[in-house]
């Protein structure tokens, strides 16, 4: 993490925390990870993990009663927690966009796809009504839209699951975002149109030279797009490195558990019992003392239950590589 | 086609259409979400429905079920006429039927107890008296990996894992023949699938009913865990059903190559190939004429454009609906071999 150039987007100590009836309860935990220009960066988690509400927090926009309890976010080396309202709308949307997994929520639905790209257009790119028109159909075609020039007047119930899900990446891209946060953006498609979408969100990011931050429980898909992977678990980043050292060596016992369980292993075959992690993600109001994972962890010793380990060094061939679990402290170069 | 010994299910061609549109000077349509279906379960053995959306194949578990009547068909169960039972005895045959839901918040009444929900079923079919009743529930309870202090809890109260054990132990508690899987593991978390499958598996074997499953997913993966036979669901069609190994490592309908080659982390040059030409999925609403695939398949050719293939099957047992299969070499994925 160099100093002299700064990343794109540099997050340190993030918490978010929701009221509970004993106290604020912490779903997000000092969470720290930086995002490089043009990168793709998987934040990769269950449900419960966190990784949702870390997504929202760059921009400021996790929902109530929840806020940020702690930590800074910088993007392009501006504090965006000292940015006031007006900067703030112009930061979603525009520098850094969004993709959620249901775009049916998240586009209006008595209006066309049409008219909202030509309002984010004309609201963050500063266009002309005509300019915008013409540039709205043309966002259309990059996302291969079928049938472009139509759908311009649809409204998004009108389209298939796969088409909204093109329009919305279309509204994102269309601010101009440096970032582009896409939460689970696949995950209500079908298989076969996930892979166009995909393929879709990859080329139009290197075209662009845009960084995605992906959320997503899939490791499939982290395998498929992601140059580097963060692993989050109950509130925390547990593991972090390039994501093919990731998938391949894990190095937090969690990571590990996650992979195993994955009924896609060569080995797989009808009958045949799946390595399963034992019990479930702990609530955020009934997390363990210590490592949050020990309770399910087959690796657990006294230490974990007691106390939260931090960062360990993992050796690797390449980038940053680390994972919050005792077992690696003998690891240290 | 005729069922081979030791069949306990088997569905022949079955047949149902919604109307749809009409209104708002639409001419109103019929669709035939599943057109032509055949397929047999083995007793004690899994058969898995693979397919998008659109596939039908819900619809196929509802009819099987008798929740939804067919338009034409035949299905028989345990050697009887199950389209063609008096409603008494119908009733009374369902208890060797269980069934799983994808999503087991809404399957669930959340103001009934968990002992009030695993005991339905045995009140209804009046089976065992009521502390036969409670002593079974709290065996099945065990079965499916819950404490006995779980009886008096409300589903609320359980995580999504647990509330889909509670889905299991229901779908067994009359000690059924048959059960039907509509995605059960769809909406659980990745750590928490392994376990309710391995659940799954453990229950086939040790039930004492030996339970046959109809599986029905989209998730490859899944499938090739559980299922020793798929059937491939493409637009209300199966176009492709054969041993799961055989049919994952040497796919015959290019469909199932589609689908194989879309599984997310399949990088390989064929793979990424594939995905290229396939667009988006027709809608049984607009059927293309000839084979329902060919708008997305690489190899169609002019006749797959006006004629739909009719079913070839291999002296394997394999069958598919393609004019222009994949080879059967399996040279399309060295990876699963």
């Amino acid at each position: 993490m160099g100093d002299a150039d700064p990343p794109l987007l540099s997050v340190r100590g993030l918490s978010v925390a929701f009221p509970g009836p004993a106290g604020d309860v912490l779903a997000v935990e000092e969470v720290s990870f930086d995002v490089g220009r043009g990168e793709v960066v998987a934040l990769v988690g269950e449900s419960g993990s966190g990784k949702t509400l870390t997504g929202l927090a760059l921009a400021r926009l996790v929902p109530e009663p929840g806020r940020i309890a702690a930590g800074t976010v910088r993007f392009e080396g501006v504090d965006v927690g000292s940015l006031g309202e007006r900067d703030l709308s112009r930061l979603r949307g525009g520098a850094i966009g969004y993709v959620f997994q249901e775009p049916s929520t998240a586009l209006d639905p008595v209006r066309t796809i049409g008219s909202e790209l030509v309002a984010v257009l004309r609201r963050h790119r500063g266009l002309g009504r005509r300019e915008a028109r013409a540039e709205a159909l043309s966002w259309l075609r990059r996302v291969a839209l079928p049938g472009a020039e139509e759908r311009l007047r649809d409204l998004p119930h009108r389209m298939s699951g796969g088409m909204r899900q093109r329009a919305m990446l279309a509204l994102a891209l269309a601010g101009g975002p440096r970032l582009l946060v896409a939460d689970e953006p696949t995950t209500a498609l079908d298989v076969t149109i996930q892979a166009q979408v995909l393929g879709l969100l990859a080329s139009l990011r290197e075209e662009l030279d845009l960084a995605v931050l992906l959320v997503t429980h899939d490791l499939g898909v982290v395998r498929e797009v992601a140059g580097r992977a963060l692993v989050m678990y109950a509130g925390h980043l547990v593991e972090e490195g390039p994501a093919e050292d990731v998938l391949a060596a894990p190095a937090h016992p969690y990571t590990r558990g996650l992979l195993a369980s994955l009924p896609s292993g060569e080995d797989a075959a009808p009958g045949r019992r799946l390595p399963a992690l034992e019990g479930s993600v702990p609530e955020p109001d009934a997390r363990p003392p210590g490592c949050s994972f020990a309770p399910r962890c087959p690796d657990a010793f006294a230490r974990c239950r007691t106390e939260a380990p931090g960062w360990y060094a993992v050796p690797g061939a390449s980038g940053t590589r680390r994972a919050a679990c005792f077992l690696r402290e003998g690891d240290a170069p | 086609m005729t069922a081979p010994p030791g069949t306990l299910l088997s569905v022949r061609g079955l047949w149902k259409s919604f109307g749809t549109g009409g209104g708002w000077g639409r001419p109103a349509r019929r669709v035939a979400a599943v057109a032509d279906v055949s397929f047999d379960v083995p007793a004690g053995k899994t058969l898995a429905l693979v397919g998008e959306s659109g596939s039908g194949k819900s619809t196929i578990a509802r009819l099987v079920l008798q929740l939804l009547r067919p338009d034409a068909g035949a299905v028989s169960f345990d050697g009887l006429d199950w389209l063609g039972l008096p409603r008494a005895e119908l009733n009374r045959q369902r208890r060797k039927v269980g069934v799983v839901f994808q999503d087991p918040a809404s399957s669930l009444n959340p103001r009934m107890t968990v002992e009030e929900i695993v005991s339905e079923p045995l009140l209804v079919h009046r089976i065992g008296t009521a502390s036969e009743r409670r002593e079974r529930v709290v065996r099945l309870l065990a079965a499916v990996g819950l404490p006995a202090a779980a009886l008096d809890k409300r589903p609320g109260e359980f995580s999504g894992g647990q509330r889909q054990r509670i889905g299991i132990a229901r779908a067994l508690a009359t000690e059924p023949r048959f059960v039907v899987l509509d995605e059960p593991v769809s909406a659980l978390d990745v750590s928490v699938r392994a376990q309710v499958l391995n659940l799954l598996l453990d229950l086939q074997e040790g039930t004492p009913s030996r339970p046959a499953y109809l599986f029905i997913g989209h998730d490859l993966g899944v499938v090739r865990a559980v299922a020793e036979r798929t059937a491939v669901l493409y637009l209300g069609k199966v176009v492709e059903e054969g041993p799961t190994a055989e049919l994952f490592a040497a796919p015959r309908h290019p469909y199932t190559a589609l689908l194989l080659a879309s599984q997310p982390g399949r990088r390989d040059g064929a793979s990424l190939a594939r995905r290229r030409v396939a667009g988006e999925p027709a809608s049984a609403a607009a059927l293309p004429p000839g084979c329902p695939f060919h708008p997305r398949c690489p190899s169609a050719r002019p006749e797959c454009r006006r004629e739909e293939p009719t079913e070839t099957v291999e002296p394997s047992g394999r069958r598919f609906r393609c004019f222009v299969p994949e080879a059967s070499t399996g040279n399309f994925s060295p990876s699963s071999t």
